[in-house]
């Protein structure tokens, strides 16, 4: 069965309509697929099975009953365990949050509902979304469907595991400097990070809250286009939320990229890059050469900024957010506190992992009286300048293409214990937070049988353009049709 | 504890008032007092993870409103900030408060003491959230937290230290009682806690420039009890001195059963906020023609009220004053002047009799029921001679009472004085032919029996006769 | 700058975290390591750059007040790892 979630959107959403198919047999196969796989995967943290199945035969008679049906109907569906799902364990893959069951649902989880997909369970990630190869997990670390020694990426590990490993149709991620991308791009599948603004942050618990973004996890561009459409949009309940025209995404995979002018920065293919990542794109770029599309070398001059930016910005911001775990209203709170302020020691300190303590005590630092000014203010500062390194490069180009991360996945263990080290893998994807641009990962190739992914970065609110660039590639590739032997 | 001979006394005063919005500032949740533990909380006020604010447009509103009521300058370009600590009553662990970018700041407010105005500074005006409740139990060794509380709009107002006596901090804070109540932005219940009132006072020799070590007090629930605080702090602090000690920074606690004040020892390290800016609100932007909308919707002040009363009204300065310094009783006056042109009546009414019933019996004017309509067709009805003023007082007791409109009491309980010659010459005659002695003692030259046979005149008639012309039918009578 | 056992013990006691003698040497290796790399931004001249808290220019976003239902008790006190009488039960607030 795990073959059917390789139909394209449109085959599936036919077949269901048609009664080829029913959507409880889409969520058996996906339950079934994750009974055969995730004992060595670990891409889930918690499965919604009874729900799924209950809500898999209210659509089966709803579908029976010849109701207009959705293109997301029916499809089983895997939320990042990041974004808040109502009477459904949202842990943040942290020990902290364990035992929370939610009392709302996240505007993406409300809209994920509205369009009638199935909610198979919550996917794993680095605890808090910090982190790049889920080995932050909490709870234990996912494994690259392609190779199980290998990180599968992070922080959105578990949501690009589980497409790759066909566990899931989609998934839902979140992308704060490069999460969604990275972890897209190690495991061979499609994820994009829209525009700041453009998904609501309502129930995406905060890591850092002027970077994050949902954004979905697919296994080609079309089906990213689908799902985006589903969750994009203005969202009384986020104050960052884009009051934008949201376009029919589908209609813009036109194939059609004559005349198509593509800027590459050099400093995304400078020191640093594996050669074998380098040459992968180039061979993408050669691709749109012959499509018609046009490319040169440009300048962010400030590229070599962007990872200290991020990592105070973030780190402050994520300070703050992570506050509210205090064990007072929620969560897992210390055995036999002997006053409050030990009540809050010991139930944080025995909550979070060691990354989530690390990024607490930099932000805190870089908060705190005197360092205001020289830290967060500075790299606020700096991130205005990244954010015109972009504006620059986008008067005379469409889009921006360069690899979505330097190397192919590493092995498990392989950076552990070496922060700054495991900082500088996020060195192309970070700027695209900062900037607040959308951006899209897809398959380009393997590198010693481990995916590469090549990053598409457009205009700010101009996701339309990046998936017609992303598709037209597609359509003249087959990088996306490789599926890891599981 | 008076003024000290030695030590001059400074001031500021860090006022905290409750908008009375319909719902929380930065959720839909009902913001008002009173409601069972908790019932009044939302995943937003909760704090739970994942939500996010929106600014309630009313809440800015009523902030704006009442930094133009003070004078302040109104910012064009203002902004949230987190201010960060850890508390049971913050569900954040962050208020959202504002830094660097306040709604409104430079402005001043006037006071009188001992019949002096003086203008008191207002370094800004700030919005904020505001935080949970705390109940302790267990004698002490746990706490339970309501969160009911919590995201109530709140503004803080911060004074320059400015304020010299513990009388002025009182007068500072009724007149911005006064005001809050004048813009209707809060109801102003310090005993409920929609006012707060936190101080920083210290004191230096008469004459010395530089601001002597200051204390901060904190838990004063009355104006009455800042006073006191005040008073005591500025004695201790002198005792202090004087036994050739120095003062101590600390933030110490009005008792005011023991009446005096505790110092707080922090059992923790020095707050260390670390304010940023809110990434989950945008700027506000204000332009001019915000700012004029809001600015209409201001009403007449207090100040500028008593001075319209003495100039346009003639009436004595301290009377306008007590008058306008609550809106409801200068919105009762006015309402009377509808009814009567005798400004100077209304007010002597209001000043002696109404004042005097609601301080009698500890009662606010909303406690009453009688109307300024009432007040001034009863004044009208005096003018007229259909009441005599012993009728009055009567009618005036009905109308708090009952709210009914002093004609209908009027008729109602018979009440309307008696101006007809023939029938009160019936009754003088007839006293006259009662009281033979007094007749005789007034023949005799005795003229103080006129007025026993008057009082037997309106006894007779139940207090109806007009008095003036029971005067003069019995003077005639007794001439003849 | 740099930072010393005494700075990160003053930050995890200001961020509410209890840290091993182990955890508090690393951290201040860490630490120092990540904002030596930090200083590298003191490289830029950035008098005259506004600082960038929103990538979108939004302004004045605001709801009407307009009370919406609360979640009920039950829920609020749901995830409550101590409770008594509908309200968060914690260990006495000292003052």
């Amino acid at each position: 069965m795990a073959s059917t979630f390789d139909l394209r959107l449109q085959d599936l959403h036919s077949k269901l309509n048609g009664k080829e198919v029913s959507v409880a047999e889409l969520v058996e196969a996906s339950y079934k697929r994750i009974a055969d796989t995730d004992f060595e995967i670990k891409a889930f943290l918690t499965l919604n099975e009874e729900q799924a199945r209950k809500d898999a035969a209210e659509l089966d008679n709803q579908l029976a009953s010849g109701a207009e049906c959705g293109l997301l109907f029916g499809l089983p569906a895997g939320i990042k365990d990041n974004i808040v799902t109502e009477n459904l364990l949202t842990t943040c893959a942290s020990q902290f949050l364990s035992n929370y069951n939610p009392i709302y649902n996240a505007t993406v989880s409300r809209k994920l509902k509205a369009a009638q997909s199935v909610t198979i369970g919550k996917l794993n990630m680095d605890e808090f979304a910090m982190g790049g190869s889920n080995e932050n997990s909490s709870f234990y670390p996912t494994r690259n469907p392609w190779h199980t020694d290998y990180v599968p990426g992070g922080s959105s590990g578990g949501s690009a595991a589980a497409v790759a490993a066909g566990q899931v149709y989609f998934s839902l991620g979140s992308d704060t400097g490069g999460s969604i991308r990275q972890p897209a791009s190690y495991c061979g599948v499609v994820g994009l990070k829209p525009t700041y603004g453009l998904v609501s942050r309502f129930g995406l618990v905060a890591f850092a809250s002027s970077l994050d973004q949902i954004g979905p996890i697919t296994k080609n561009v079309e089906d990213s286009a689908y799902v985006l459409q589903a969750i994009a949009g203005y969202d009384e309940l986020d104050s960052t939320s884009a009051k934008v025209e949201i376009p029919d995404y589908s209609s813009s995979l036109t194939g059609d990229v004559k005349g198509l002018r593509i800027g590459v920065p050099k400093e995304y293919l400078g020191q640093g890059i594996d050669p074998k990542v380098k040459e992968s794109v180039l061979a993408a770029l050669k691709v749109y050469e012959s499509l018609g599309a046009t490319w040169e070398e440009v300048s962010l001059p400030h590229t070599e900024y962007a990872i200290a930016t991020y990592y105070l910005l973030a780190s402050s911001e994520a300070s703050s957010n992570l506050a509210r775990f205090d064990g007072v209203r929620y969560g897992v709170r210390a055995d036999n506190p002997d006053s409050l302020i030990d009540l809050y020691r010991k139930s944080r300190s025995q909550g979070f992992g060691p990354e989530v303590k690390r990024r607490i005590m930099l932000g805190t630092y870089a908060l705190s009286s005197g360092y205001y000014d020289a830290y967060y203010l500075k790299a606020q500062k700096v991130r205005t300048l990244i954010k015109q390194d972009f504006d620059e490069v986008f008067k005379q180009f469409d889009v921006i293409i360069g690899p979505t991360a330097p190397t192919t996945a590493f092995k498990i263990g392989e950076q552990v214990g070496d922060p700054l080290t495991m900082y500088l893998n996020d060195i192309c994807t970070i700027p695209v937070n900062l900037a607040g641009v959308p951006a899209i990962s897809i398959p380009c190739g393997l590198a010693d049988n481990m995916p590469v992914g090549l990053q598409i970065i457009g205009k700010a609110f101009d996701e339309a353009t990046v998936l017609r660039v992303a598709h037209a590639f597609e359509q003249n590739t087959e990088h996306h049709k490789l599926r890891p032997q599981l | 504890m008076s003024q000290s001979t030695k030590y001059e006394t400074v001031v500021g005063l860090e006022v905290h008032v409750e908008l009375h919005t319909k719902s929380k500032i930065f959720c839909g949740c009902k913001a008002s007092f009173g409601a069972a533990p908790n019932t009044h909380t939302c995943p937003i006020c909760l704090g739970h993870p994942g939500v996010l604010p929106v600014l309630n447009r009313q809440a800015v509103e009523y902030a704006m409103k009442a930094a133009m009521a003070l004078n302040c300058e109104i910012a064009t370009e203002s902004k949230f900030d987190r201010k960060n600590y850890f508390y049971p009553d913050s569900p954040k662990a962050y208020q959202i408060s504002q830094y660097d970018k306040p709604i409104g700041e430079n402005g001043w407010i006037d006071i009188e003491v001992d019949g002096k105005t003086k203008r008191i500074g207002i370094t800004r005006l700030h919005l904020e959230e505001d935080a949970g409740k705390l109940t302790h139990v267990d004698g002490g060794y746990a706490s339970l937290v309501d969160l009911n509380r919590v995201g109530t709009p709140l503004v803080e107002i911060v004074s320059e230290p400015d304020i010299r006596t513990p009388e002025e901090a009182k007068a500072y804070l009724e007149k911005l009682k006064a005001i809050m109540l004048y813009c209707e932005v809060s109801d102003v219940k310090m005993e409920e806690g929609s006012l707060r009132c936190d101080a920083n006072i210290s004191i230096r020799p008469w004459g010395q420039e530089k601001l002597g070590t200051r204390t901060e007090l904190k838990n004063m629930n009355s104006f009455r009890g800042v006073q006191r605080g005040l008073e005591y702090e500025e004695w201790r602090q002198a005792e202090v001195l004087d036994g050739g000690g120095i003062v101590v920074q600390e933030t110490r606690r009005w008792d005011e059963a023991k009446g005096k004040t505790i110092s707080m020892r922090s059992k923790e390290e020095a707050h260390d906020y670390r304010y940023f800016p809110d990434p989950d609100l945008v700027q506000i932007y204000i332009d001019d023609e915000w700012k004029t909308r809001v600015l209409a919707s201001i009403p007449e002040l207090p100040d500028a009220r008593q001075v319209r009363y003495a100039s346009e009204l003639g009436l004595p300065s301290y009377d306008a004053a007590v008058i306008t310094s609550s809106k409801k009783l200068a919105d009762f006056f006015e309402e009377s002047l509808n009814y009567t042109k005798d400004a100077k009546a209304v007010s002597n009414w209001i000043m002696g009799d109404l004042l005097g019933y609601l301080n009698a019996n500890s009662l606010e004017l909303d406690d009453v029921k009688i109307t300024g309509q009432g007040l001034g067709e009863m004044i009208g009805l005096l003018e007229k001679g259909t009441i005599s003023s012993k009728i009055a007082k009567t009618v005036f007791k009905t109308m708090l009472e009952t709210g009914k409109l002093p004609q209908q009491i009027v008729e109602e309980q018979g009440l309307v004085q008696i101006s007809d010659e023939g029938a009160i010459l019936a009754i003088v005659e007839k006293v006259v032919a009662a009281n033979p002695q007094s007749v005789e003692d007034f023949r005799a030259g005795k003229d103080k029996a006129i007025g026993f046979l008057v009082g037997q005149v309106m006894k007779e008639s139940r207090g109806k006769a007009n008095p003036a012309l029971a005067n003069k039918l019995l003077q005639e009578c007794l001439s003849r | 700058m740099s930072i010393t056992i005494k700075d990160v013990e003053h930050v995890a006691a200001l961020a509410r975290l209890e840290l091993s003698e182990e955890e508090k040497e690393q951290f201040t290796d860490q630490l120092n390591a990540i904002l030596k790399y930090a200083e590298k931004l003191g490289e830029l001249d950035t008098n005259n750059v506004e600082p960038t808290s929103h990538v979108q220019p939004i302004t004045n976003v605001m709801r009407e007040d307009v009370p919406r239902p609360s979640v009920g008790v039950e829920k609020a006190m749901r995830n409550a790892p101590d409770e008594e009488d509908g309200q968060f039960r914690v260990p006495a607030v000292l003052e």
